[in-house]
């Protein structure tokens, strides 16, 4: 009985320890090297597929964000007469918090599960295995492009979504709320500084970045070859990345605005 | 989808996110792109600086005119020495200038307010390294309510 227990923390220890290797191995063998000879034109296809096709629902929900948060705001500063302070409320929260980790959370349940289905897809038709055959790396032709291709999109879809956002905010503030349009804008400018609050998020969204698609490329690789392991591993991917997204917001944040 | 087209996409989206890029910095977080310009310093002591903090601003009616560079401690004297670093483009002021720590609002952030003295013939202007004398400490509530209670006692 004490045994059996023993034994299953063993080998969940040993099985994730398993796990980590293969995945910095895999990391490794990715960016190390040369890279393929058609990687750039590759790169900017993962960029069409990853980052504009991600584009309606990262504008979409940006701007119901934002109209949100500026409501929810102002119920709360007009109490205090203090609903001139709305805009640095609305652009704090969006550039520190909200953008980057919303964000990521949307692009891994847009383009992270697609990048584990597809990739899953080609390892269980054994397309990747042929390439290999065909002494065309995998690592360098299929993952590479993608992982590149998915650290560059997610800031740049942060920063769009970060805009829309803070229009949509001015949007219920002073178009419906008729706070005064200049305070929103004056009082933002004042409170929001570039390298701390704008600078940091983009940071924050690169570490996502980088989490989200290696994940995703990770279990897509590592896929049980049917039709059951793609959706498990396409489920592990949203699910594995959203926490790891959450959790490292956590710690980016105790160091870049904790002390 | 043929490569020229998806090249064209990629080269939109690549250029609007530097847009955004611009509008988070210059119209968000009012970055200016000549900066505040050149700046010389001045020095000053004052007996508490309260929660004075480094980049608060100097202000001059109201005008942002410098910021405070540092805030160190004189271990001769142990009083707070500022480090200010004025705006060249504000121009000077005289050595019968005085400095008050004073609060934005009730609840408002610190800052440095100068208010700048008379000029006369045997006057000079303050310039890189001086230091002004006439300063006036932040004001301390504590310090507030315990002088009002003292004057309460002894009215009694």
């Amino acid at each position: 009985m004490i045994s059996a227990n023993v034994r299953f923390v063993g080998r969940f220890s040993l099985e994730f320890a398993q796990t980590v290797g293969r995945c910095c191995l895999m990391f490794w063998r990715t960016v190390w090297g040369k890279p393929h000879d058609k990687l750039f034109p590759l790169f900017i296809e993962q960029i069409f597929q990853l980052g504009i096709l991600s584009l309606p629902i990262i504008l979409t929900s940006g701007l119901f964000i934002g109209m949100v948060l500026s409501l929810q705001g102002y119920y709360v500063l007009v109490d205090y007469a203090a609903e001139e302070s709305l805009g640095s409320m609305v652009a704090l929260s969006l550039l520190r918090e909200l953008g980057p980790v919303v964000g990521a959370l949307l692009f891994a349940g847009r383009a992270g599960s697609a990048l584990t289905a597809e990739i899953g897809l080609m390892q269980s038709t054994e397309q990747l295995a042929s390439m290999e055959m065909m002494a065309v790396s995998p690592l360098k032709r299929v993952i590479a492009p993608r992982f590149f291709a998915g650290i560059v999109t997610l800031p740049m879809l942060t920063l769009f979504f970060n805009v829309i956002a803070i229009w949509g905010g001015y949007l219920i503030g002073v178009s419906w709320k008729g706070v005064d349009g200049g305070a929103y804008w004056s009082v933002m400018q004042g409170s929001v500084e570039y390298m701390p609050d704008v600078f940091n998020g983009v940071i924050k969204s690169v570490v996502f970045a980088v989490l989200i698609t290696w994940v995703a490329l990770y279990n897509g690789y590592y896929v049980v070859p049917n039709a059951q392991g793609i959706s498990k591993s396409t489920t592990q991917t949203v699910v594995v990345s959203s926490l790891l997204v959450l959790g490292m917001d956590f710690i980016l944040t105790v160091f870049m605005f904790g002390t | 989808m043929s490569q020229k087209k998806v090249e064209l996409w990629v080269g939109t989206f690549v250029i609007a996110a530097m847009l955004s890029l611009a509008i988070l910095a210059f119209s968000v977080a009012g970055l200016s792109l000549r900066g505040e310009g050149s700046s010389y310093t001045l020095y000053a002591s004052f007996s508490n600086v309260g929660g004075l903090k480094v980049r608060s601003p100097v202000k001059l009616g109201g005008v942002v005119v410098g910021r405070v560079e540092d805030i160190s401690l004189d271990l001769q004297s142990y009083t707070p020495i500022v480090q200010l670093a004025m705006f060249e483009k504000r121009g000077f002021y005289p050595e019968t200038s005085s400095l008050a720590i004073l609060t934005s609002g009730l609840l408002g952030e610190q800052y440095i307010g100068i208010q700048p003295g008379f000029i006369d013939d045997d006057i000079e202007m303050l310039g890189d390294g001086d230091s002004i004398e006439d300063t006036k400490s932040a004001l301390v509530l504590e310090d507030l309510i315990g002088q009002f209670i003292y004057s309460i006692n002894k009215e009694k």
